[in-house]
């Protein structure tokens, strides 16, 4: 067997993490998602919510918050990190009223505080839309590393935009980047490291 | 007429040789007010090698064919598609994460149960074009993938 002859990329990769774990002394949580927890981007946000409201992720301290960045036209991704989003609550159980669901619009031009807020709503009562002009909107999206961009189609517009569900932890602290293949189950399994 | 409705499963059973392409599992994703987009997905069997070209439908303005695709940079692309294959025998599906049929300038919201009406163009081996009707039922918005 000469498997075991020369290091395979994982080990050389579970190397590379033993040794970032090296670096300090508590044991790090083991996610499904993307670790992001030494990430030095995805600090805050400052959006409106449907009543004009400014919000900031300090409103949300002491909850679970699992943030999307994606537009109500969309007729199939974010249906389906919504309904996720949802199906997670029910999974964490007796924490299920720690989570908090937050949906950013990428298209303030067509997205409404008002039908933003109807549309995330529809997929769990308690999430909050939230909305910014097109610069605020540019902002939070540089901020998170969101790419957006408009395509045309036919008499109108799409737009193309990165897939990923951030968690952060009660402290306010981005964790977990979770892709969009993920189940409700491995995001309900970060979640739960963020509460240990 | 070689036009027919979801019945035409059972006149194919039945030997009748009618359906050129047979729709099954046909559903609409149901909208909140102000929305003016959806998306449908169904299964789509040809009898013989068809290609879809179109689609249109009572409740929309505009009704596209797109695709869906992600990258490995976590990028999620959606294309609007000339025609998409449909090879004899093969079912297609167009569901969540690849192909769905775009209804865009919604006349109305779609409410979870409501039956929307749906006509699908295609395209056979000799280039001509029939089509063929399919009542879709509105699933709510939180309806898990198929």
């Amino acid at each position: 067997m000469n498997h075991n002859a020369t290091p395979t990329r994982r080990t050389l990769l579970l190397g590379g993490l033993a040794l970032l774990a090296g670096c300090d002394h508590q044991p790090r949580a083991s996610f499904k998602g993307v670790d992001l927890t030494d990430a030095s981007y995805g600090r805050d946000f400052r959006l409106q919510d449907r009543e004009g409201r400014e919000r900031t992720l300090a409103d949300w301290r002491g909850k679970l918050v699992l943030l999307h960045f994606g537009f109500t036209q969309c007729p199939d991704a974010c249906p389906t990190v919504l309904a996720r989003a949802a199906q997670t609550r029910s999974l964490l159980g007796k924490d299920a009223d720690k989570l908090q669901v937050l949906f950013v619009t990428l298209d303030p031009e067509r997205d409404s505080p008002e039908v933003l807020s109807n549309y995330t709503r529809a997929f769990d009562p308690g999430a909050v839309a939230l909305w910014g002009d097109a610069q605020a909107t540019r902002t939070v999206a540089d901020d998170f590393k969101v790419f957006y961009k408009k395509v045309p189609t036919g008499s109108s517009y799409t737009l193309d935009h990165s897939l990923l569900t951030y968690a952060f932890d009660p402290k306010g602290r981005l964790r977990v980047a979770l892709r969009h293949a993920q189940p409700a189950e491995e995001c309900a399994h970060d979640l739960r490291q963020l509460l240990a | 007429m070689r036009r027919c409705l979801l019945a035409c499963a059972a006149l194919l059973a039945a030997g009748a040789a009618l359906a050129d392409v047979t729709v099954e599992d046909a559903w609409v994703r149901a909208t909140v007010p102000g929305q003016k987009t959806s998306g449908a997905f169904m299964k789509l069997t040809a009898s013989a090698d068809h290609t879809l070209v179109g689609a249109r439908s009572p409740v929309a303005g505009v009704v596209e064919v797109h695709e869906m695709a992600m990258d490995d940079q976590m990028i999620m692309r959606m294309r609007a598609v000339q025609a998409i294959a449909l090879p004899a025998g093969k079912p297609v599906a167009l569901k969540p994460g690849g192909y769905h049929v775009m209804l865009l300038d919604l006349k109305d919201v779609l409410q979870a149960g409501q039956k929307v009406r749906l006509t699908l163009v295609y395209k056979d081996s000799k280039g001509e074009l029939d089509d063929v009707d399919v009542e879709a039922v509105v699933k709510p918005l939180t309806a898990k993938l198929h």
